[in-house]
């Protein structure tokens, strides 16, 4: 099997515009910059800031529902504000909203309150019936991501990606 | 003539039942409509059902984010919402990002009547604390916001929607009527029809 070189933002980067990704918006984390700086410097994404992650979820939503593909950036804490907007909104709906999560609080975090909220985050997503994958290694992320999001365009269903920080080098990785 | 701006406290309380029907009336079939939570969706449905309408029937404050993806999705096409006054109370940091985005299609009706009507009629803490919320919108980047004096008023302002470059913010003041009626509560059947409306399911026929 040929070893992966590229950094994982890069295969993200690479997936997304696979599958017509095009537009991002997103609430920002340390670990997510690289990506999110990758997006913003080529034409072919349309990215922004949001002042909420709900925000960038009824955002996706409209797009996909006007033909356009688009996926939501977040960290953990986040993604927990999320639960009655997914419900009611992609859940409801049948509407592919995809969001990818920087998985804080586990694995060296040093935040009480990142590390709190890091345990509602998959229990949320059993709950909500979402498809959820955590992507862990390099090897395996072009797949995962990838099949994930086309499954979810595929049967029209909400997904999640979590960032496992054993993929990103997490918070610490970035730090000083 | 009075040129001096309408202000919310001299803005006429119109009839609820009314602006819903003057805007489809007024638009055409061309732009998408936005219905947001509750009674601001309530009266888009009462007001006859378009191909291009999204009726949205939970995420509250959402109404002005999804209509932001559409306009995004299709900057040709007119995107107007409907968003109720404590709706937009809930999500007031999407009036910066859309002035951000700055979608020149983008027209959002704010249906302001002071009370969370739906839930019987609490007053929203704008209402209490005397919150403009059009003021808030151009405190927030949107420079094209305003309050509507009348219905002669409204007219002139949607038909300034459609001509000129926005993103507008149109205020309405309401008065406490309800809703003539209810949505019909199908989200997928809702969601579908308006991707069909929108030509962003193009291939496939209805059954």
């Amino acid at each position: 099997m040929q070893t992966e070189t590229r950094p994982w933002h890069a295969i993200v980067l690479e997936v997304f515009k696979a599958n017509g990704i095009r537009l991002i918006p997103y609430v920002p984390d340390n670990v997510l910059k690289p990506l999110i700086a990758a997006c913003h410097a080529d034409p072919f994404f349309t990215a922004f800031p949001t002042a909420r992650e709900e925000e960038a979820v009824g955002i996706v939503c409209g797009a996909w529902m006007a033909g356009m593909r688009g996926l939501c950036l977040m960290q953990t804490s986040g993604f927990a504000t999320l639960p009655n907007a997914l419900a009611s909104l992609p859940c409801a709906f049948q509407i592919p909203a995809l969001v990818m999560v920087s998985e804080r609080g586990t694995l060296g975090e040093f935040n009480m309150g990142q590390a709190m909220v890091c345990r509602t985050m998959r229990p949320i997503l059993d709950s909500l019936g979402m498809e959820h994958h955590t992507v862990s290694r390099l090897d395996e992320c072009e797949f995962i991501v990838d099949r994930t999001i086309r499954q979810a365009f595929m049967t029209q269903s909400p997904a999640a990606l979590i960032l496992s920080p054993l993929l990103t080098g997490g918070k610490a990785a970035v730090r000083g | 003539m009075n040129t001096a701006p309408t202000t919310a406290h001299n803005a006429k309380r119109l009839p609820r039942a009314g602006v819903a029907k003057r805007l489809v009336a007024r638009i055409g079939d061309g732009p998408a409509v936005i219905g947001g939570i509750g009674n601001a969706n309530f009266d888009l449905w009462a007001a006859g059902h378009r191909a291009r309408n999204f009726y949205m029937l939970g995420s509250m404050g959402l109404a002005i984010p999804i209509g932001l993806g559409v306009a995004l999705a299709q900057p040709d096409r007119r995107v107007f919402v409907l968003e109720g006054d404590g709706s937009l109370l809930m999500q007031l940091g999407c009036l910066s990002t859309v002035a951000a985005r700055a979608p020149r299609n983008l027209s959002i009706l704010l249906l302001d009547n002071g009370v969370f009507q739906i839930t019987g009629s609490q007053p929203t803490p704008a209402e209490q604390s005397g919150t403009d919320l059009i003021a808030v919108a151009r405190g927030c980047g949107l420079a094209r916001a305003a309050w509507t004096a009348d219905e002669a008023e409204f007219d002139r302002l949607i038909d300034l929607c459609l001509a000129e470059d926005g993103p507008h913010v149109v205020g309405l003041k309401l008065d406490d009527s309800p809703p003539e009626r209810q949505t019909e509560r199908d989200p997928p059947q809702l969601r579908d029809r308006f991707m069909r409306g929108m030509g962003a399911k193009r291939d496939r026929t209805l059954g």
